[in-house]
């Protein structure tokens, strides 16, 4: 079974087993493709994507409406058939407003003839596919894999495939019903990215309150894969947690996993590279959770591109106490002010909260060291925040905050509510306006 | 549907809230403030009464006058008021845990800048106050006479520590000697700490690190008596100040590490004052303000790693 350390700190958010259990228990259930989408050109890190229709075009199912620009960028497809209707500026989950292509469905889902599979491909042509079908990672970062997988400049190379499966946040199940659902799916993927890499070692961590996914990745498990069931502790997920726990290396401050020989991929991405090397299926769709305060939460397959607004309509719609929507999970995720969000690669949850997403009035800070035993990167969030409180960035940078990573643990535990990850947010924003002038 | 609500994440949050965490002390103390009544009568009640009473009244008079927001609502006060009654003789004046109180609040807590900010332990602080400008009414403590609520004579007794060896370890673990209405029955304060940490309220690190090092330093002391040291350990305010007043959040380390150093600390000064300078109940009082006044920089020594930093210089 291998190693299996986990990070000091850390939290248990409560609701962690009852979210699960009501989003978990159930299949994925394809939800019907919207009768338009809008496709942003940028969903993932680097570039936005070189917008290749105009409108009035007619695009096939899979085909290329946006090319990759530059060194870090990716390829954005055609999620329905049907004809480009407009090219204009829509808002994504992030709040940002960025360049789309709408398309009106002519529900005949006619694939492009450039969704071909390939037969056995070799090391060079996997990192190319992965580029071509626009694969990015679905975790949430949504960086572009093919950029992840060119590991021939590195120094040292990579010895080590972790994949991430762990899914820590509350509420969230979209991994764990692909886990058990297409477990060899997510294992050809694991080896085709170990084929890509040269990397002849990978372990997939995932948490202890899935043994279910464990044991069907491990059913599938072969050459060099190795599952790993990790205590399930958020933010057991966080790419340095993962790193820590399936190898023992840490990740210096600041660096990437390369510092530590390592590549990491999420079992979604590593399911969507499969599909983009065997079938030559472009990224086009991806498993949602949706959960809290909805007539039926799940997980629903869908178009990228579709309206928020069409996906809660298959979901039964949205419950009257509803008072915040949140894309991601409930941790780390983004609260959004409209429905009219169109679903993106890296969009891993909707979730609808009632009065317990409502942030709790904050009351003077007790030093009781809750925030102190919480961290997972070791840091005094009380302390941090009292200088951010007095405008004091540089001690705050001094002792810390620029490694924060926003997982929202300290603020989780705050017996006296107060926005510690809000405050360390504004104070790296201000660290770097600094910085920059 | 209404307007929703943006806010930064962290979306969900924990339970616990600084009232909860207070009310949890509270419960914790309510079995040595059993043991209190049932040894020197009601008028432990009615000390605990007074003293918490002051103690809301005077943050909350406070409040009003600095035009601040009311805090009482958080239960500190309480707690506070609490824990100096534990710490008065049942047959001290009522006067006293009004005075007491109204220092403990308004003098160490309030100017200071409210709940968090006190840089001493207000109760102990407090207590100090009281045993040196009235010293005498101070050290009379009254003679145990278990379930004879009606009242106890407010004989001049001498505690355990001054007395040397007079009581059994039995008695001193349960409670039954002359002492301060809440630090006598062992038995009742250990069923709190035991709360407090079941809660998670406090960790071991304080209380296992005062207590360790005291006894140790003990054994060595007496040339490995066992007997002396169990007594010494039941004495005095060590196990109340140990569980209940070190572990005061504002006025000790919040790292692991460095609790261990501040409780070690408080240990060794307890067994230097009790050591060198004989029995009196106070000294566990001192020690651990002693400690209070250096815990900031025992926090900015103790000042974890992050997480990155250790491969950084591999």
């Amino acid at each position: 079974m291998g190693v299996s350390q986990t990070f000091v700190g850390g939290i248990h958010p409560h609701e962690l087993g009852n979210g699960k259990a009501v989003n978990g228990a159930n299949a994925i259930i394809d939800m019907k493709a919207p009768a338009k989408v809008t496709i942003p050109l940028s969903q993932h890190v680097g570039a936005p994507a070189e917008c290749l229709v105009k409108v009035g075009d007619t695009v096939n199912l899979g085909q290329v409406i946006g090319s990759a620009r530059g060194a870090i960028s990716a390829a954005v497809h055609a999620s329905v058939s049907g004809k480009v209707i407009a090219v204009g500026p829509a808002t994504i989950a992030s709040g940002k407003s960025v360049t789309a292509v709408t398309i009106e469905n002519d529900f005949e889902d006619r694939w492009d003839e450039s969704v071909v599979p390939t037969e056995d491909p070799d090391a060079g042509s996997i990192a190319r596919i992965a580029a071509e079908k626009g694969i990015v990672g679905m975790g949430g970062a949504a960086f572009p894999t093919a950029v992840k997988l060119e590991v021939s400049q590195l120094n040292p190379r990579p010895d080590m495939l972790v994949v991430n499966g762990s899914e820590c946040e509350p509420y969230l199940t979209s991994d764990h019903r692909l886990m058990l659902e297409a477990p060899e799916q997510i294992i050809d993927g694991v080896l085709l990215a170990m084929k890509a890499t040269g990397i002849t070692k990978a372990r997939i961590g995932v948490e202890d309150n899935k043994m279910d996914a464990v044991e069907a990745l491990q059913a599938a498990a072969k050459d060099g894969v190795e599952v790993v069931a990790l205590p399930a502790k958020y933010p057991q997920g966080y790419e340095k947690m993962l790193i820590y726990a399936l190898t023992g290396r840490k990740v210096p401050n600041g660096g990437l996993p390369s510092a530590a020989q390592c590549v990491v991929l999420n079992v979604a991405t590593c399911a969507a590279l499969s599909l983009a090397v065997r079938q030559g299926r472009p990224l086009i769709d991806r498993i949602v959770t949706v959960g809290g305060h909805v007539a039926k939460p799940g997980n629903y397959r869908v178009r990228i591109g579709a309206s928020l607004l069409d996906l809660l309509e298959c979901a039964g719609g949205l419950e009257p106490d509803v008072r915040k929507v949140i894309v991601g999970g409930p941790m780390m995720g983004n609260s959004i002010p409209s429905l009219n969000i169109p679903v993106t690669k890296n969009f891993g949850g909707l979730l609808a909260l009632a009065d317990e997403g409502v942030a709790p009035e904050e009351s003077a800070c007790i030093r009781c060291g809750r925030c102190v035993r919480a961290c997972p990167m070791g840091l005094m969030p009380t302390q941090m925040d009292a200088y951010i409180r007095h405008d004091n960035i540089a001690d705050a940078v001094r002792i810390g905050v620029l490694n924060c990573m926003e997982c929202g643990s300290c603020t989780y535990v705050c017996p006296a509510k107060r926005e510690l990850t809000q405050s360390f947010r504004m104070a790296k924003a201000m660290n770097r306006m600094k910085n920059s002038h | 549907m209404q307007k929703l609500i943006i806010s930064s994440s962290p979306h969900l949050r924990d339970k616990t809230t600084t009232r909860s965490i207070m009310q949890d002390v509270c419960i914790a103390l309510l079995p040595a403030v059993i043991a209190g009544i049932l040894f020197f009568g009601y008028r432990s009640a009615l000390i605990v009464l007074v003293a918490v009473a002051a103690a809301v009244l005077s943050e909350l008079i406070y409040c009003k006058a600095t035009h601040q927001k009311n805090t009482t609502g958080d239960f500190s006060a309480v707690v506070t008021g609490m824990l100096l009654a534990m710490n008065l003789p049942a047959s001290v004046p009522l006067w006293m845990p009004v005075v007491g109180s109204i220092i403990a609040i308004i003098l160490v807590k309030m100017i200071f800048g409210g709940i968090g900010q006190n840089f001493v332990n207000p109760a102990l602080l407090a207590r100090a106050m009281l045993a040196l400008s009235w010293a005498t009414i101070m050290t009379k403590f009254p003679e145990p006479a278990f379930g004879n609520l009606a009242g106890v004579d407010a004989v001049a007794s001498a505690t355990p520590l001054a007395a040397g060896g007079a009581y059994s370890i039995g008695q001193l673990f349960l409670g039954n000697i002359p002492g301060v209405i809440g630090e006598t029955c062992k038995l009742a304060l250990l069923l709190g700490a035991a709360y407090l940490l079941w809660k998670k309220v406090i960790s071991w690190h304080i209380p296992a690190a005062f207590i360790g090092v005291f006894a140790v330093c003990y054994l060595i002391g007496t040339g490995f008596n066992v007997g002396l040291t169990v007594s010494q350990v039941l004495s005095g305010g060590l196990i109340l100040g140990a569980f209940f007043m070190a572990t005061d959040y504002s006025t000790s380390p919040t790292t692991d590490l460095g609790k261990l150093i501040f409780g070690a600390g408080c240990g060794l000064l307890l067994f230097i004052f009790r050591f060198a300078r004989g029995g009196q109940s106070e000294w566990c009082s001192f020690a651990i303000l002693l400690m209070n006044v250096v815990s900031p920089l025992i926090e900015r020594v103790t000042m974890p790693k992050s997480f990155g930093e250790v491969s950084k210089h591999e």
